[in-house]
């Protein structure tokens, strides 16, 4: 720089042998400052990582097989109800739909279940082309109303635009998600060999997330009486009954009732299935549904043809791993065998490449 | 620091506007001429004050700002933070708003203190007093108040405050003293003359009432060039007019010395002055790797783009119909639905672009800022790049450059300070082919003189002890050295040494003072020059006069000197010193092979030789001499050719008397350093000011050239013999022959080249035909290049400037490195890619305007293969790795667009996108960046090839960079579609066992974010855990810390309702996933085929195609730590087992 230039001039004829005006101490000999540290120093050679390789393929290939056997155990029965075939006995409910029919139309789909269904049934309803995922869709709630906060509850927030507010009454729960909740009612029924139709009993508590039951979602003011606490706020526009009116049972009512919040927990694709009913087994003896002819009786509320969607129910077991999914198994296997395969393949290289570079490294 | 003001100040000046005229005159002391002489034109000229600073109070927020957003990636930010502030985006504004905010305000800071000191400093030189002469008496004034025309009076150790005219000095024949070392790094002593017609005015009355003006030449940036004309207006007489030259220019930044006082008119002020223009503006230098990621950074900025508009287009073919646009259960609002549809269009785009924005991080400027910051305390840290004696160790100016020292092609160095010591040895002295050798030195101090001469032959002959005689005689008689009386407290030191109170000597030569000095340690001692009488005090205590006649001064064309003398014998005697080459064709008499044999040898030992002849002319010859002398000296047309001519006839007939070899030290391992350099693939140039014979000694010495080298001369000499076109031409077919013909032949002509500065400008000047020009220039850079080393000799410092400029424009685009002492090395240092000053003897200019100060040559062994390489090595892996690991974390989210409707909805939660680059990946990466050692320090010094694994920006070429991103885009692939088909139409439940309810329950799609997150942070550390060569226990610390971290602050996010937010979407996700057995598998099974192909492609590449720097890694001894004692013992096992 020009003007310590002129300082320089001062330095260059003072030459004091302790190094002039700068005093620059001397650097300390640590192993950090002169970069010493000890350390462990890997190379990814051949010979390293054969080991690796044969390692992670010995784990995963049983580890996959393992994991394909149980998927093919689950037992899974898929129909759909969508009713947009001729022959479908919801044809006719969902080409008549409209949301301000006050009766309900009802259709029955009858199927046989090849095999007994052993363990605990899980019921799902499965839609097809919904686009749960939606950003203007998902974020389309208000999360302290539905904590209970009674300020949220009569002013909704801003997100919920345009499902906030219903001729100036705020709408509650508010949003898009709340607003489009799937409220078909599926019921089943066992066909006796008889003859006799048998209605089995679904478990509707103990579906949701046990923290999203009890801690995210709560009913608002701590009063008991829901009608009293929802005064002031309107139903949401697509709705039939007042959120309070979702069940009779007051532990699975309002903003804590278990198809509500299931329904409120958004779907990461399209194409998704949400746990509907739990079918308990009974006792050890019987099947949880035995092999034989069923009934699925729909209320058929949900109009999915506008956005050439489909509507599915699922029935399956569970086993240590989830549900029916054999991707996993299969990956695991392939990943297994590839890496089987690669070690294979270094130990070749390995043992051909190898001695020739230590030759060529002698020299060095 | 910053020249740019600077720089417009001097282009504004200079840049030939058209209120400049060629010349200027002067009015000393703003005297009007006579009305008759001339008209009187008041010209306006900068005043001498010097600005370098950059802003001022008012302009700093405004200015500071606009810089900072110059840069385009503050800008870039700034243009995300407003669109989402405006528009209905993603995400809030606080994730990229906080970042910036503090960015900018941290860097306005640290400038606006540096502007401050800047401030200070100019201050200080301004107001720096001045002792002006006006109305006959002196005024003490301020250094920014001097104006042209000023007359100004500067005693002794004082320093110019300006370019003056010398007018006269205390001295009686108007000579005065300086040095200029601060200008041009010669410490030696000059003489500067005063015109003889103004050398009387000697005090302040006088000097008041002389009338005068001075025409000269416009500024010009050359220190050694200067033309004008003094008109002196005395009364009732016509003007004398008298020509000036560069011998009566003082320069600012000189010191007198020597001189009681001068009286000198200011010439040139301010920006004006030829030291100013010698300062180039200290540019931001840019490295490399700066320039590759900012490449980088557009292709990103490409890719973002087009993922926006692509993702836009799509999502309005999608949305075509009304039922996907606006399906029944999720409606727009009533505002949103009346926006126009391209207002709409164009708000998505935006969106998409806020996105998809984390993919250029603000962090990674932070980082790799922060990175160039810490890790430059490495270089000042270093323990072997300090000096015992100096105190000092390396200094770090500029952090910005760290990565440009391992990238280095080009090295420039300064010869005197620089390769050498700058200390001036007699060594020996051949008179006849005997050889005598002072022995009595003792740390450069003479001892008394009374130590005696070591004779090897020691068999007097008359005829020898006459040469002899003769021989000393000459060297004590043959030079222009002045003596100096002792009076300073230096000398009174030196005096002390020496035993007695003496004097000493001072020359513009310091070879000259060691030879003289050498002859006072062989016992004839140089007392003086009294009367055109010098002294000698011979072996015997005798004191000899001889007058002095005539000096026939050196020159670099003759590349000799003589004096004519006449004993008290009443002999006229011509004695000549000069390089061997102009003596012996000259010489008819004397020991001539002997001697020849002799001085060849001293010449590849790296001492310089000079030859000693001498004639003895008889009274008839002598008046002829004298009569061509004197007919040259007053010509007034050709008077430099005409003396030249005159020498030539003179200096003829020569007797041989003997020759002396005087070292320059080189610096401890200079020569070691250079080979190193030249191992590395780095190509070393020497720019120096010194003499060609000198710097080729030296360049001998360092092991630039050697004994093969074929040297190609390009020098003034030779130009002269033939026109540089041919020379050019001659050079070039030589060097295009030897390559084509080193394809066949195994053993290949290394060739130097010597240049010197006139040729130089001759070859860089635009000559009329603008063709011709760029074609020698082309020549010229063919040749160079070609050349293992090139001497550049004679050179200004801005001629050093041009050359590194030349060479980094040329076509290759080689960085390059300049290293000096000097302050004639500033310009080159600035002017080069890394600048590295010396601390050295000249001043500490020179270190204050690098990038990097070193106190020895020699450690920039260390700075270019250790520090060097290790850091490019880092910031390499830093810049890629920084965006692999943004690929890697935003691909998944465009390709979540696909499965949403493209509406922009994340993938990962707001906490997540913020805090990826800053807190969760950042560390590791910083870390490693600071520490990775992919190889041990010894390892790069013992072997400096493995520099060339690094050259030419190899770990930063598109191939590179390519395979980084695809490794990104894969991963990402990986992530989302892994996640995906875990998810795809299949119960991804928990199971729930670890929960109070035997339940299955659903994920939704935060789940699928965290998951895909998760994987993402644990494979792209890994990665860098793969790539980590070097695991100290800081690394294993931050490394499975950073990853703790992130599992620990995901429990913590989840697992409250934060009462601040207005959302609750993470509660409890992150816990649910980590109950569900599959979602563990899941994360190491992805994890797992992430990193499955780079560490394949790794192993194959070291096993089929290892480079220098892999098979140095294997062959290292594996005796590190007991740690790695585990790996080495598997590593065994393997190789005994296959």
């Amino acid at each position: 720089m020009m003007a310590s230039s002129y300082n320089a001039k001062e330095d260059g004829h003072v030459t004091v042998p302790g190094g002039g005006t700068i005093q620059n101490k001397k650097p300390d000999n640590t192993a950090f400052k002169q970069q010493r540290l000890p350390a462990w120093q890997p190379i990814l050679t051949a010979g390293t990582v054969l080991p690796a390789f044969f390692v992670i393929g010995l784990i995963f290939i049983p580890i996959g097989i393992g994991l394909y056997v149980t998927s093919n155990n689950i037992k899974e029965f898929e129909i759909d109800y969508t009713g947009t075939d001729m022959s479908s006995p919801c044809f006719n409910c969902s080409q008549s739909f409209s949301w301000n029919s006050t009766r309900p139309c009802t259709c029955a789909l009858p199927f046989s279940l090849e095999q007994p269904f052993e363990s605990n049934v899980f019921m799902y309803y499965g839609l097809s082309n919904f686009y749960q995922n939606h950003r203007r869709y998902v974020k389309s709630r208000d999360d302290s109303q539905l904590n209970g906060d009674t300020t949220s509850l009569m002013n909704p927030s801003k997100e919920c635009e345009p499902y906030a507010r219903n001729e100036k009454m705020p709408i509650a729960p508010c949003g898009a998600i709340a607003n489009s909740m799937f409220n078909d009612t599926l019921d089943l029924y066992y066909i006796d060999p008889n003859g006799t139709r048998i209605q089995i009993p679904l478990m509707k508590k103990g579906i949701a997330w046990w923290t999203d039951k009890h801690v995210k979602f709560r009913n608002p003011g701590g009063n008991p009486n829901l009608t009293s606490a929802f005064q002031g706020t309107t139903k949401p526009i697509n709705w039939r009954k007042p959120v309070y009116e979702l069940d009779t049972d007051a532990e699975n009512n309002g903003f804590i009732n278990e198809d509500f919040i299931v329904w409120m927990r958004t779907a990461a694709l399209p194409t998704f299935r949400k746990l509907y009913r739990i079918i308990q087994k009974k006792n050890n003896m019987t099947p949880t549904l035995p092999r034989g002819n069923y009934t699925l009786e729909v209320t058929y509320n949900y109009p999915v043809r506008s956005f050439e969607g489909r509507k599915r129910v699922i029935l399956s077991t569970i086993s240590w791993m989830g549900g029916k999914n054999p991707f996993l198994g299969i990956a695991y296997i392939t990943v297994g065998s590839v890496c089987f395969f690669l070690g294979v393949v270094l130990l070749i290289i390995h043992h051909k490449y190898g001695s020739r570079n230590n030759t060529a490294d002698i020299p060095n | 620091m910053d020249f740019s003001v600077l720089r417009n100040l001097i282009s504004r000046y200079c840049a030939g506007e058209e209120y400049w005229v060629d010349s200027r005159t002067v009015y000393i002391g703003h005297k009007e001429p006579p009305p008759a002489a001339e008209a009187y034109i008041p010209q306006r000229y900068p005043d001498n004050r010097i600005v370098s600073s950059k802003y001022t109070l008012w302009n700093f927020i405004p200015k500071n700002l606009f810089e900072q957003f110059r840069r385009i990636a503050n800008f870039y930010f700034l243009l995300i933070f407003l669109v989402q502030l405006i528009i209905d985006t993603p995400t809030s504004p606080v994730t990229s708003g906080l970042p910036l905010f503090f960015v900018i305000t941290v860097t306005a800071i640290k400038q606006g203190y540096e502007d401050w000191l800047r401030h200070k400093a100019d201050c200080s030189i301004n107001e720096c007093p001045v002792d002006m002469v006006q109305q006959g008496t002196v005024v003490r004034t301020q250094s920014s108040k001097l104006r042209v025309g000023d007359v100004v009076m500067v005693r002794e150790d004082e320093t110019f405050p300006c370019d003056l005219l010398l007018l006269s000095s205390s001295h009686d024949d108007g000579t005065c003293y300086v040095t200029t070392t601060s200008l041009d790094g010669e410490s030696s002593h000059k003489t500067y003359y005063a015109v003889p017609d103004t050398m009387d005015f000697k005090t302040e009355q006088k000097v008041d009432s002389l009338h005068a003006t001075i025409e000269c030449e416009q500024p010009q940036p050359d220190l050694y060039k200067f033309v004008g004309r003094i008109n002196i207006y005395k009364e009732r007489e016509d003007p004398i007019a008298r020509s000036l030259g560069a011998e009566n220019l003082l320069l600012r930044g000189a010191t007198l010395k020597n001189t009681e006082h001068i009286y000198a008119v200011a010439i040139y002020t301010g920006m004006d002055t030829k030291m100013a223009l010698n300062y180039q503006s200290k540019s931001q230098k840019r490295s490399a790797v700066e320039k590759s990621m900012n490449a980088f950074l557009i292709v990103y900025l490409c890719i973002l783009i087009s993922k926006a508009v692509i993702n836009t287009v799509l999502k309005y073919a999608w949305q075509w119909s009304v039922d996907r646009d606006e399906p029944w259960y999720n409606h727009r609002t009533e505002i949103d639905r009346e926006r126009h549809v391209v207002i709409r269009a164009f708000t998505d785009f935006l969106a998409f672009m806020v996105l998809f924005n984390y993919i250029i991080p603000v962090s990674m400027y932070v980082t790799v800022e922060m990175q160039k910051f810490l890790g430059s305390y490495f270089i000042a840290w270093d323990k072997d790049m300090y000096d015992e004696e100096l105190g000092v160790g390396a200094q770090v100016n500029t952090s910005d450059l760290n990565e440009e020292l391992g990238q280095v092609e080009y090295v420039f160095t300064d010869k005197t300070g620089t390769l050498t010591e700058n200390n001036m040895e007699f060594i020996e002295c051949c008179v006849d082919g005997h050889v005598y050798i002072p022995h009595a030195i003792c740390n450069g101090q003479i001892l008394s003189a009374a130590s005696s001469i070591d004779m090897i032959d020691s068999s007097p002959g008359g005829y020898r002890r006459e040469h002899e005689d003769l021989f000393f005689r000459a060297l004590c008689l043959c030079h222009t050295v002045q003596v100096k009386e002792e009076e300073t407290v230096d000398s009174i030191k030196r005096g002390i040494h020496l035993g007695k109170p003496t004097s000493f000597y001072i020359s513009s030569s310091p070879d000259e003072v060691a030879l003289v000095e050498g002859m006072k340690r062989l016992g004839y001692t140089y007392l003086r020059l009294k009367d055109s009488h010098m002294e000698i005090l011979n072996k015997d205590d005798e004191i000899e006069r001889f007058e002095l006649l005539h000096v026939l001064n050196f020159d670099s064309v003759r590349r000799r000197m003589s004096v004519i003398v006449k004993s008290s014998s009443g002999e006229y005697l011509l004695f000549c010193k000069g390089a061997d080459t102009s003596i012996f064709p000259r010489v008819v008499s004397g020991k001539v092979e002997q001697v020849r044999a002799r001085v060849e040898q001293n010449a590849v030992e790296g001492l310089r030789t000079l030859c000693v002849a001498y004639r003895s002319l008889s009274p008839v010859e002598y008046e002829e001499t004298c009569h061509q002398l004197d007919d040259a000296k007053l010509a007034l047309q050709d008077r430099e050719q005409r003396l030249a001519q005159a020498y030539d006839l003179i200096e003829r007939d020569f007797t041989l008397l003997g020759a002396t070899a005087v070292e320059d030290r080189l610096q401890e391992k200079a020569a070691d350093t250079i080979e190193s350099l030249q191992k590395a693939g780095m190509k070393v140039w020497v720019l120096t000011g010194d003499k060609m014979e000198t710097a080729a000694a030296t360049c001998y010495a360092s092991k630039l050239f050697r004994r093969s080298t074929q040297i190609l001369e390009l020098t003034k000499k030779r130009t002269e013999e033939q026109s540089l076109h041919d020379v050019l031409f001659d050079l070039s077919r030589t060097v295009l022959r030897q390559r084509t013909l080193s394809g066949l032949s195994v053993e290949c002509q290394d060739y130097g080249l010597i240049i010197d500065g006139a040729t130089l400008s001759a070859v860089l000047k635009p000559s009329p035909e603008s063709s011709g020009s760029g074609n020698y220039r082309e020549i010229f850079l063919e040749i160079s290049r070609n050349c293992s080393a090139v001497l550049c000799c004679r050179m200004a410092p801005l001629q050093k400037a041009q050359i590194v400029k030349l060479i980094k424009a040329s076509k290759e685009h080689p960085i390059t490195l300049a290293i000096g002492d000097g302050a004639n090395d500033v310009s080159m240092i600035l002017e080069a890619h890394v600048g590295i000053g010396i601390m050295g003897k000249e001043g500490r200019q020179a270190a204050r305007n690098s990038d990097y100060a070193i106190p020895k040559f020699k450690h920039l062994k260390k700075m270019l293969l250790v520090h060097g390489h290790l850091y490019y090595v880092r910031i390499a892996e830093l810049v890629q790795y920084f965006f692999y690991k943004n690929v890697c974390f935003i691909f998944p989210q465009f390709l979540y667009q696909f499965f949403c409707g493209f509406s922009q909805q994340p993938l990962y939660d707001t906490a997540y996108l913020t805090l990826y680059n800053i807190s969760f990946t950042s560390l590791p990466i910083l870390l490693y960046s600071l520490i990775e050692k992919h190889i041990s320090i010894e390892t790069l010094k013992r072997d400096p090839t493995l520099y060339r694994d690094v050259a030419k920006n190899s770990l930063l070429r598109w191939p590179v960079f390519l395979y980084w991103t695809c490794l990104g885009l894969f991963n990402a692939c990986i992530f989302f579609f892994g996640a995906y088909f875990l998810f795809d139409n299949t119960t991804f439940t928990s199971n729930g066992q670890l929960m109070t309810t035997n339940t299955q329950m659903m994920f939704g799609n935060w789940t699928f974010g965290t998951l895909v997150f998760t994987v993402l942070v644990f494979t792209v550390t890994l990665k860098l855990a793969l790539d980590t060569h070097h695991w100290t226990w800081i690394n294993h610390f931050v490394i499975w810390g950073s990853l703790l971290f992130y599992v620990i602050f995901s429990l913590l996010w989840g697992g409250i309702i934060w009462p601040f937010l207005n959302y609750q979407r993470m509660y409890y996700v992150f816990m649910q996933m980590l109950s569900s057995g599959p979602a563990w598998l899941g994360i190491i099974l992805l994890i797992t085929i992430s990193l499955l192909p780079d560490v394949v492609k790794k192993v194959l590449c070291r096993t089929l195609w290892p480079t220098a720097t892999e098979r140095a890694q294997s062959n290292r001894p594996c005796l590190t730590v007991e740690l790695s004692t585990i790996f080495v013992l598997t590593q065994s096992d393997n190789r005994l087992s296959f």
